[in-house]
């Protein structure tokens, strides 16, 4: 059976679609057909951060107005088998989507694939709640920062009042925390949200800590999802978070900055 | 207290407060997000029935649902306009 995620957050900027690009490569990976789908009208950046930006012909929204089949609106990503794109307009408004324009390529959709990702925008308003409407599973990306944190809370409240299995009192969209940007030095001298306080927040269940690396940035540049770079920890840590998704039991790592040495500690000093 | 002590006591770490103010700010937001929904026609009633004897605003009234384990608690703000100037139990100033 086809399920529907979406990668959701209420606050901009946290990450959704760095998420969205490394997780769908992860369960591509890992053998599963996947669609990604960008539902960020006006503000196209997947087809970027995935580096099939030059390969855009049509888009979600041709599709819904009926001036494209889906076949010619999907990108085949190049080195992932399996793994599929559906980019979204960077001209039209935030209207030109419909709820039922929306389920009518998501139906077509499950056909044909085991997994349909959706890159929400932010924000709690109609165009993140059209991309989450029709989900299964949501996974809501967080920092480990007030504001984040708060959004995060308030965008579960829509997911729990205003999504399709909660209108038709189906059973409830199931809800995975995956926090990002977690920068453990920081973290231990006492400056950010550890994992437990935000857990203890949120109350969801933990699917993945990604850390802050510096090799999301590097993986953008290049439009490859981080995920293609297996020496990250970023990369890594995804890779897990997929594995959890897809009820494997891993440890968390990440979660105690690396035992710096003598020299370390005397050099950063100085530095 | 030792001056020992003084110089190690240490001031709550700054994730310690994040952690604090979000869990007050987000017990208040869920139980307005919560909240039944006869709340607001509760409000328009109530204000119906009391400008019917005190000419009051709209914003004047307001119906909040206290929830905690065991009991709920409806509680109802009245806010009525001063008293006239003159009246009996006005305080003379000047
Ligand atoms: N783990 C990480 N380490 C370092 N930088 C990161 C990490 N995750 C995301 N970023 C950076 O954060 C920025 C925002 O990421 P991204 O575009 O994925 O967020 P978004 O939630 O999709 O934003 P929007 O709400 O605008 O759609 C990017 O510059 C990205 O490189
Ligand atoms: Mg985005």
């Amino acid at each position: 059976m086809a399920k529907i995620i979406t990668m959701t957050s209420g606050k901009g900027g946290v990450g959704k679609t760095t998420s969205s690009a490394a997780f769908g490569t992860g369960l591509a990976l890992r053998g599963f057909k996947t669609c990604i789908i960008d539902f960020d009208v006006g503000l196209r950046n997947l087809d970027l951060i995935m580096g099939c930006e030059r390969r855009v012909v049509f888009d979600f929204i041709n599709v819904v107005n009926g001036e494209a089949r889906l076949n010619q609106a999907l990108i085949k990503d190049k080195r992932v088998e399996n793994l599929f794109i559906l980019p979204t307009s960077q001209t039209r408004d935030k209207d030109a989507l419909t709820m039922a324009g929306v389920e009518k390529i998501l139906e077509e959709l499950k056909k044909e694939f085991d997994y349909i990702l959706c890159d929400s925008p932010a924000g709690i308003e109609k165009g993140a709640q059209m991309a989450l409407y029709f989900a299964d599973e949501a996974i809501i990306v967080t920092n480990p920062e007030v504001s984040s944190v708060r959004d995060s809370d308030r965008i579960l409240g829509v997911i729990q009042a205003k999504s399709r299995r909660a209108e038709q009192g189906l059973e409830p969209v199931k809800e995975h925390l995956l926090l990002t940007r977690y920068d453990l030095d920081r973290v231990e001298r006492g400056e950010m949200l550890k994992v437990e306080d935000v857990l203890e927040i949120l109350a969801i269940p933990l699917i993945g800590i990604i850390p802050e690396s510096p090799a999301v940035l590097k993986a953008s540049n290049v439009g490859m999802p981080v995920t293609l770079d297996e020496k990250s920890t970023a990369g890594q840590a995804y890779m897990d978070a997929v594995a959890r998704f897809l009820g494997e039991k891993v440890e968390h790592r990440f979660m105690k900055p690396e035992k710096k040495g003598f020299f370390d500690r005397l050099l950063r000093r100085t530095a | 207290m030792s001056l020992f002590d003084f110089f190690r006591r240490k001031e709550p770490s700054a994730a310690a407060t994040a952690k604090d103010r979000l869990q007050i700010v987000l017990a208040h937001e869920r139980a307005d997000r919560n909240a039944p929904d006869f709340l607001p026609q509760l409000q328009k009633e109530l204000l119906a029935v009391i400008k019917k004897y005190v000419p009051i605003d709209d914003d004047k009234v307001a119906v909040k649902l206290e929830r905690e384990s065991g009991c709920s608690m409806l509680e109802v703000n009245v806010e009525l306009p001063a008293p006239q100037k003159g009246a009996a139990r006005t305080p003379a100033t000047v």
